[in-house]
């Protein structure tokens, strides 16, 4: 709670809670994946030989490329967080950008990858595959489903960091519940104050405008953070997919 | 109620316009804790409804040998259905959708939950999912008929609609998985000043475990039914033998999940009994740590015991003896909530209201339910009555008469400050007969039959079996009655009751310090707790 101006504003707001909520998220989104984790382990058990000779076929240095891209985004990302917490938008924003931009190439180098597979006929449900043992058509199996929900993640990701971009380039702006308003009382709100208010008065939510455009909220800030948590996640489970089917033989 | 009447709050009563708004979008819009708690409220029933409907038309249809109203096709689709509608749309969300939703922020002396947002995007989630799941039954070649487990290779193979069926069931587990986030979020940071983690009601303990179950497993049948989907779309092999995929990994990782869905479904209608029974006995609780405790304890326990579905399935001797006595160990937390509920009772003051009458028949049902569980865990005999009405009688004893009964028990304990009206009692408890009885009557024939080795999901049975199977149609009917008799009552009360005071019950946790209905932000002032839950002034004295 705060006063603004004498007026009463009541306000929920728990940063820590909304960390806490998204590591609770993080969470699920890694027991998503440990389903498919479990399967590959047993799968690689049975069929050891056949995973070492169909992974043989994946291009480890598109594989390599892509996580030194998806590292480097972490970077970039943690930078955003950072510049954001001192009050940096416009750099936050630029940093953002490279973010977002990482993932497009991430994507790009996957699209070339799988357009590649998919000519010389390696795909669920070719006529190729089904002439491969079945040690090597599961490993397939597992290697679009995995990394391609994996590329879900990042594209999710970037759409989030997108909305990211855009709501820390423009002014902030945040929703608060005002109790026991009086009209005389908002009317000092003007641009003299800390704040603009805009709504009607007979309503309980009024919304309030940051009147100063360099002014970073800290929610705004949470809200970057946890995206910054969101993507290195889907960084992580990068990091065991690459070596689990490019590397290991 | 008009807005003289709560002058005392400043804000009035959460069923009174809001921001000036009126009508369906003021509810299906709102993020009040309490209006998303009565959405669910009628969701949920509404599908409830339709999977009563459902079980009665198997019920008709086993009535005599051979087709008597549906076709064999048909029935595979009914008990499909039935399934899909009661476990996904109804039971898992269930209790902590509706009262968790609407009691939760009440018992922990908070205004909302932590995200109000996300709690409405739940909402909007589950209605999404539900939507698919109902559409699956009309478009596409027909309902699915696998069998709610959606077990493989026939899930993958089946040429009816089971592709958005299971898309629905990834979406609705999303939902839960958001409900969860928020309400561990909402107990660890929202709880009144002076509200020890030893201080919370025990109900709110039972959504907390629950929580941590729907955020922890909910995502691995996310992926399942997911693989499930990608492998009728795109041919992935995963569950396919010929491909190298193993359809008992499927199994594996639908119980990994819909194991602990069971106590998701039956912890927080135990947090439910623990709320009614020191209100109606005029007594603190007993053994408050160790209830808390063994809800934790459960849900662990929970994790580990997916397994004894699987006994017929093909698993290694060593881990079938392992999950067989981990099964057990489940007995030990449940029993310990038994008996503290049942010492409650002892020496107290016990005022026999509707709600405790359900609670009572919540007690009965579930012990059979409980105990029944022992034979099914049991490697011998479970290899004599896997499949069989056995275990269709046992999990219809857990899950409706333990969850279900606590779920009217839960009605007619927070319809008061729900809605503000008190319903009559007398048509409550006949109601609560007729349930009682009928229920008994249709699932306590199926653990004949099903010792007597009646198969589950068939469609006919020997004439042997006829008697029994005419009974337990019978009672399905005596069992519809009451359930439908209860809602008459229930909604002529909504329109007729008389006004319900703030504390019709004599209950002592936070929910019955504020009016009925609550107030749009619930406390005028945060309260500050001090004592335990359950603590009566004349304890004290």
């Amino acid at each position: 709670m705060s006063t603004v101006a004498g007026a009463h504003v009541e306000e929920h707001r728990d940063d820590t809670g909304a960390r806490m909520g998204m590591w609770l998220f993080l969470f699920t989104e890694l027991i998503l994946f440990s389903g498919l984790f479990l399967l590959y382990a047993v799968q690689r058990y049975r069929f050891g030989s056949d995973f070492t000779f169909a992974a043989a076929t994946l291009d480890t240095a598109i594989g390599t490329l892509n996580t030194a891209v998806l590292l480097t985004s972490s970077l970039t990302m943690v930078l955003a967080v950072a510049a954001l917490q001192q009050g940096k938008r416009g750099l936050s924003v630029i940093f953002l950008s490279i973010t977002f931009a990482a993932g497009i190439a991430f994507m790009v180098n996957k699209y070339f990858e799988w357009t590649h597979k998919f000519e010389l006929g390696l795909y669920p449900g070719s006529e190729e595959l089904t002439l491969h043992t079945p040690g090597e058509q599961t490993f397939y199996s597992l290697y679009y489903a995995m990394t391609g929900l994996h590329g879900i993640h990042v594209v999710v990701g970037m759409g989030v960091i997108l909305v990211m971009i855009i709501m820390t380039a423009r002014r902030p702006r945040r929703v608060v519940r005002l109790k026991d308003v009086q009209k005389a009382e908002l009317e000092h709100l003007g641009p003299a104050g800390d704040y603009v208010a805009e709504g009607k008065l007979d309503e309980v939510r009024v919304t309030l405008f940051y009147a100063e455009n360099e002014v970073v909220t800290e929610r705004s800030v949470i809200r970057v953070e946890n995206t910054g948590l969101y993507w290195h996640i889907v960084d992580v489970i990068w990091i065991f997919l690459f070596p689990l089917f490019y590397l290991i033989g | 109620m008009t807005d003289t009447a709560v002058a005392t709050s400043t804000s009035g009563s959460y069923l009174d316009p809001q921001d000036g708004r009126t009508g369906i979008t003021s509810w299906i819009f709102s993020t009040d804790h309490k209006r998303v708690g009565i959405l669910y409220f009628t969701a949920l029933m509404s599908f409830f409804v339709i999977g009563v409907l459902l079980g009665l038309a198997m019920r008709l249809e086993l009535i005599a040998p051979g087709e008597t109203i549906v076709s064999a096709q048909t029935y595979n689709a009914l008990f499909t259905v039935h399934g899909m509608v009661m476990i996904f749309l109804f039971i898992i969300p269930g209790i902590p959708a509706i009262f968790g939703n609407f009691m939760l922020p009440l018992q922990i002396g908070a205004k909302d939950v932590a995200f109000p947002r996300l709690n409405l995007l739940s909402w909007w989630i589950y209605l999404l999912g539900a939507t698919m799941a109902v559409l699956s039954l009309f478009t596409g070649d027909g309902p699915p008929d696998t069998g709610w487990t959606f077990y493989a290779p026939y899930s993958t193979r089946s040429g009816t609609n089971v592709s958005l069926a299971v898309l629905g069931a990834f979406v609705l587990g999303f939902s839960s998985i958001l409900t969860g986030v928020n309400f561990i979020t909402t107990i660890h940071r929202m709880r009144a000043k002076g509200m020890s983690w030893f201080k919370m009601p025990l109900f709110v303990w039972t959504l907390y475990a629950t929580a941590w179950i729907q955020v922890l497993a909910t995502p691995i049948l996310g992926i399942t039914v997911l693989l499930v989907f990608t492998e009728r779309l795109f041919g992935l092999g995963l569950f396919d033998p010929a491909m190298g995929g193993d359809p008992v990994l499927y199994q594996h990782l639908f119980w990994i999940y819909s194991h602990p869905a069971v106590y998701i479904m039956i912890l927080p209608a135990m947090g439910v009994i623990s709320e009614i029974i020191p209100t109606f006995s005029r007594k603190n609780i007993y053994g408050y740590g160790a209830i808390a405790i063994s809800s934790m304890a459960i849900a662990f326990l929970g994790y580990l015991v997916w397994g004894h579905h699987m006994f017929t399935s093909g698993m290694s001797d060593t881990a079938r003896w392992v999950f067989s006595l981990l099964t057990f160990l489940v007995a030990i937390p449940s029993g310990i909530k038994i008996f503290n509920w049942v010492a409650t009772l002892y020496k107290g003051s016990i005022d026999v209201s509707p709600p405790f009458f359900y609670v009572m028949c919540f007690i009965f049902l579930f012990s059979i339910g409980g105990l029944t569980g022992l034979y099914n865990g049991t490697l011998s005999v479970d290899v004599h009555i896997h499949d069989t009405y056995f275990v269709v009688a046992h999990f219809h004893y857990v899950m409706f008469g333990g969850t279900g009964f606590a779920l009217f028990a839960a009605i007619l304990y927070w319809f008061p400050k729900m809605v503000g009206r008190m319903y009559p009692r007398k048509p409550t408890y006949v109601a609560g007969t007729l349930m009682f009885v009928g229920f008994n009557i249709l699932y306590y024939s199926k653990f004949i039959m099903g010792w007597n080795g009646q198969p589950r999901r068939y469609y006919d049975y020997l004439p042997r079996f006829h008697f029994l199977q005419v009974v337990s149609t019978v009672g399905s009917w005596i069992l519809a009655a009451g359930m439908l008799y209860l809602a008459i009552v229930l909604v002529k009360a909504l329109r007729n009751g008389t006004r319900a005071p703030a504390n019709p019950w004599g209950g002592t946790t936070l929910e019955w310090t504020v009016p009925s209905p609550p107030p749009l932000l619930n406390f005028d002032a945060l309260p500050v707790v001090t004592g335990g839950p359950y603590e009566r002034v004349e304890d004290e004295g």
